[in-house]
């Protein structure tokens, strides 16, 4: 279980405050604009400075891990994939920070390229793909890994309403229903309402606790209602 | 202990460099202070120099921005066959090795050269080449086309919308359009060309000389090699460093570094013409073209026998470009890791400094200990690769910072570590800026006629020390044909470094 005890996060004048507890399974988080979400997942992920307050993973401190050492592994909005490497390569990174791999990495590169439909583009260059297939390539990268937090911080808003349905079913079939807490960001409260089994509402600096999706939409908050509109 | 191990790999290296440059910068300026005896005060000598040395770094200023006026105006509403090559031909000087295209001009308009012949052939009393109007003459070769493309940039910048509303209302483009932005644009240009003047060297060495056309550098390099009298050229490399302090900062921001004509390939629709700009157009061409034709022309029958001794000193030549090559890059790429404001300014602190001065401070650094001569070619790739470290690092850090920018969080949630982050993301990324900046260094270096002539003997001579020796001699064919070899060097140098970063790495 992911956890923010108390968490404050700093960045310049901004201030975000939290308290809640992630369970397994896709969380959506939402709100207005400036409210916070990114800075959320930021913090999570290591990039921005927690001031007080504690992030938890099963009892584990991340406190001073750097962000290549917590169990988190995320998705940014664009620069997803190096456009320099191939996209094999790009996926092989989750593996090990090099770019020629064994024979045994090679093999578990193609079976989760081939998960994401994208079974022998391996050799090409993002240059070459289409945007669906760059999220794809980018998402072949996180089921790799073996981390169990996935962040996604607006990773699939440059696509349009149909790839990005198809973008959040796979996180739903190969992500969380292997049981690892998902995160996502959305702008759009009709992807939440359709893929996520919990809302976060984050406005004003305030990340509140997640509730169930049903729950959020049938019966908002005051805030998440002006939002909603 | 991980993000330690970052920190330490991205400070270690630019703290280093950052050392070596104040080293060579203000280190020499305080051997050079400490040196200089102030108490006898600077003689007339030295008074006339320096204001030599301001009159014709104005004068080159004012002529090469004004006959850049119409140049750039040309280039900018006029599209045809060979503008690209034009506009590159425009870089070119960059790169050219100062002594070659002295020859070239003494070619075109020294003692027996074209101009002569004509006026000659007219009845006219030949004119001399030597002096402060050579001097002034081959600052505006090199000055004017840089002058060009920075007008020109500032004809480019008026939006096209502004060009269709003023031919709309008939209104006089150069009066509401043309005028306000060459207001604009001038100042940076005549400042630029002002301080790149100031602190020319070779042009000075070859085609000036005497009471009347001495400039500060040429008097420091009198004071060492003939006079010997170490504490007035240290005063006097007081006096240039004071000048170019003064200048650099300003200078700073506006030289312009985006490749070769990249960028300038449009031209501006609009209504009026004239048919000078072909004139003008002609003229400069001619002007850039017809000195290195000359060189080639005279040059290349000679090429056969050049002696062992020319050939040597082209090897020393590329040696040395390719050490000071080595560090510059090492310099400038540790410099950008690093990134910062503080780091911005010292790698700019070469421009400020003149090689002269950093050459007169080793020398009185080193002079105590060993033979000045024994260390000449250290100290010019040292002195030839900082030289070049303000150009390379402005070529590299924004492309560094940008990287960072879009995936220093991707490469840092992936863990890859710095050495991983620097093999498989930086490098391959910044390829293209490091062969340019490569490229770049390269032929400056193979070209750079300036601390070397303080040190040197015949046994440490490199390509244009020689070709300068050449020339003191009036052996002219010999000279042109190491010319020929310079120019070849140089260009060839600048060419295989930038065609390796050529091709798109995203591509395919």
């Amino acid at each position: 279980m992911l956890t923010l005890d108390n968490v404050t996060v700093s960045k310049g004048t901004f201030q975000l405050h939290t308290c809640l507890q992630v369970p397994p399974g896709i969380t959506a988080v939402i709100g207005p604009s400036g409210g916070g979400k990114s800075t959320l997942l930021a913090a999570i992920a290591g990039f921005e400075l927690v001031v007080s307050g504690r992030i938890g993973w099963d009892g584990i401190d991340l406190k001073g891990l750097v962000p290549g050492q917590r169990p988190v592994t995320m998705l940014f909005q664009d620069h997803n994939l190096f456009p320099h490497l191939t996209i094999a390569q790009n996926v092989g990174l989750a593996l090990a920070p090099r770019v020629k791999l064994t024979a045994q990495q090679v093999a578990r590169v193609d079976a989760a390229l081939a998960d994401v439909g994208l079974q022998g583009l391996g050799e090409r260059k993002p240059a070459t793909l289409s945007g669906g297939q760059v999220g794809r390539a980018a998402l072949a990268r996180s089921l790799l890994s073996d981390r169990p937090v996935v962040l996604l911080d607006e990773a699939f808003s440059a696509l349009g309403p149909a790839l990005r349905a198809e973008m959040l079913e796979l996180v739903g079939e190969r992500m969380a229903a292997q049981g690892r807490t998902v995160i996502v960001v959305t702008h759009d409260p009709q992807d939440a309402r359709r893929f996520a089994d919990q809302i976060i509402f984050v406005a004003e600096g305030v990340a509140h606790a997640p509730q169930r999706t049903a729950d959020f939409f049938d019966y908002p908050a005051p805030a998440a209602r002006s939002y909603l509109g | 202990m991980a993000r330690r191990a970052v920190a330490i790999i991205r400070s270690l290296p630019a703290w280093l460099t950052a050392a070596l440059v104040l080293a060579l910068t203000l280190g020499t300026l305080a051997a050079v202070a400490w040196r200089a005896e102030v108490g006898r005060g600077l003689s007339a000598g030295d008074w006339s120099a320096i204001r030599f040395t301001v009159l014709q770094a104005a004068a080159s200023a004012v002529v090469s921005v004004v006959l850049a006026i119409p140049v750039a105006r040309a280039l900018a509403r006029r599209q045809f066959r060979g503008r690209g090559a034009l506009v590159m031909l425009l870089g070119a000087p960059f790169i050219l090795p100062v002594i070659v295209a002295v020859l070239g001009l003494l070619a075109v308009f020294g003692r027996g050269g074209l101009l002569n012949v004509g006026l000659g052939a007219v009845g006219v009393a030949p004119v001399s080449i030597y002096g402060a109007g050579g001097v002034v003459l081959a600052h505006v070769f090199f000055n004017l086309p840089l002058a060009v493309r920075l007008i020109l940039q500032g004809w480019l910048s008026i939006p096209a919308e502004r060009f269709r509303l003023a031919a709309q209302l008939n209104a006089p483009l150069w009066r509401v359009l043309e005028l306000p932005m060459l207001a604009r644009h001038m100042p940076g240009a005549l400042l630029v060309v002002f301080l790149i003047c100031l602190t020319s060297f070779a042009v000075a060495l070859t085609l000036g000389g005497g009471p009347r056309a001495t400039t500060v550098e040429l008097a420091i390099w009198q004071a060492i090699r003939f006079d010997f009298d170490l504490g007035r050229a240290a005063l006097l490399a007081c006096v240039q460093f004071a000048l170019c302090a003064m200048a650099a900062l300003v200078a700073w921001h506006i030289t312009p570094l985006d490749g070769f004509g990249s960028g300038l390939d449009r031209t501006v629709a609009r209504w009026d013409q004239s048919r000078w700009d072909w004139v003008w157009l002609i003229l400069v061409t001619l002007f850039l073209v017809l000195p290195l034709a000359m060189i080639l022309w005279r040059g290349v029958p000679s090429l056969p026998d050049l002696g062992l001794d020319i050939y040597r000193a082209a090897g020393r030549s590329v040696l040395v470009a390719l050490a000071a090559t080595a560090l510059t890059l090492g310099a400038a790429l540790s410099l950008s890791l690093r990134g910062g404001l503080l780091v911005g300014m010292i790698g700019a602190l070469p421009l400020a400094a003149s090689a002269l001065v950093m050459g007169t401070g080793l020398f009185l650094m080193v002079f105590p200990f060993v033979n000045p001569v024994t260390v000449a070619l250290p100290v010019t790739v040292c002195v030839n690769a900082f030289m070049a470290l303000p150009f390379a690092l402005r070529l590299l850090s924004p492309t560094v910072a940008d990287i960072r920018a879009d995936y220093g969080r991707l490469a840092a949630n992936l863990a890859l570590g710095p050495w991983a982050t620097l093999r498989l993301i930086i490098l391959p990324r910044v390829r293209k800026s490091l062969s340019f900046a490569a490229g770049l260094t390269m032929a400056l270096s193979i070209g750079d006629l300036g601390v070397v002539a303080l040190f040197a003997t015949p046994a440490q001579e490199t390509l244009p020390l020689a070709m300068y020796r050449l020339m003191g001699a009036y052996r002219m064919d010999a000279a042109a044909g190491a010319a020929v070899l310079l120019l070849f060097l140089a260009l060839g140098a600048f060419w295989v470094c930038d065609s390796r970063g050529q091709g798109d790495a995203d591509a395919g």
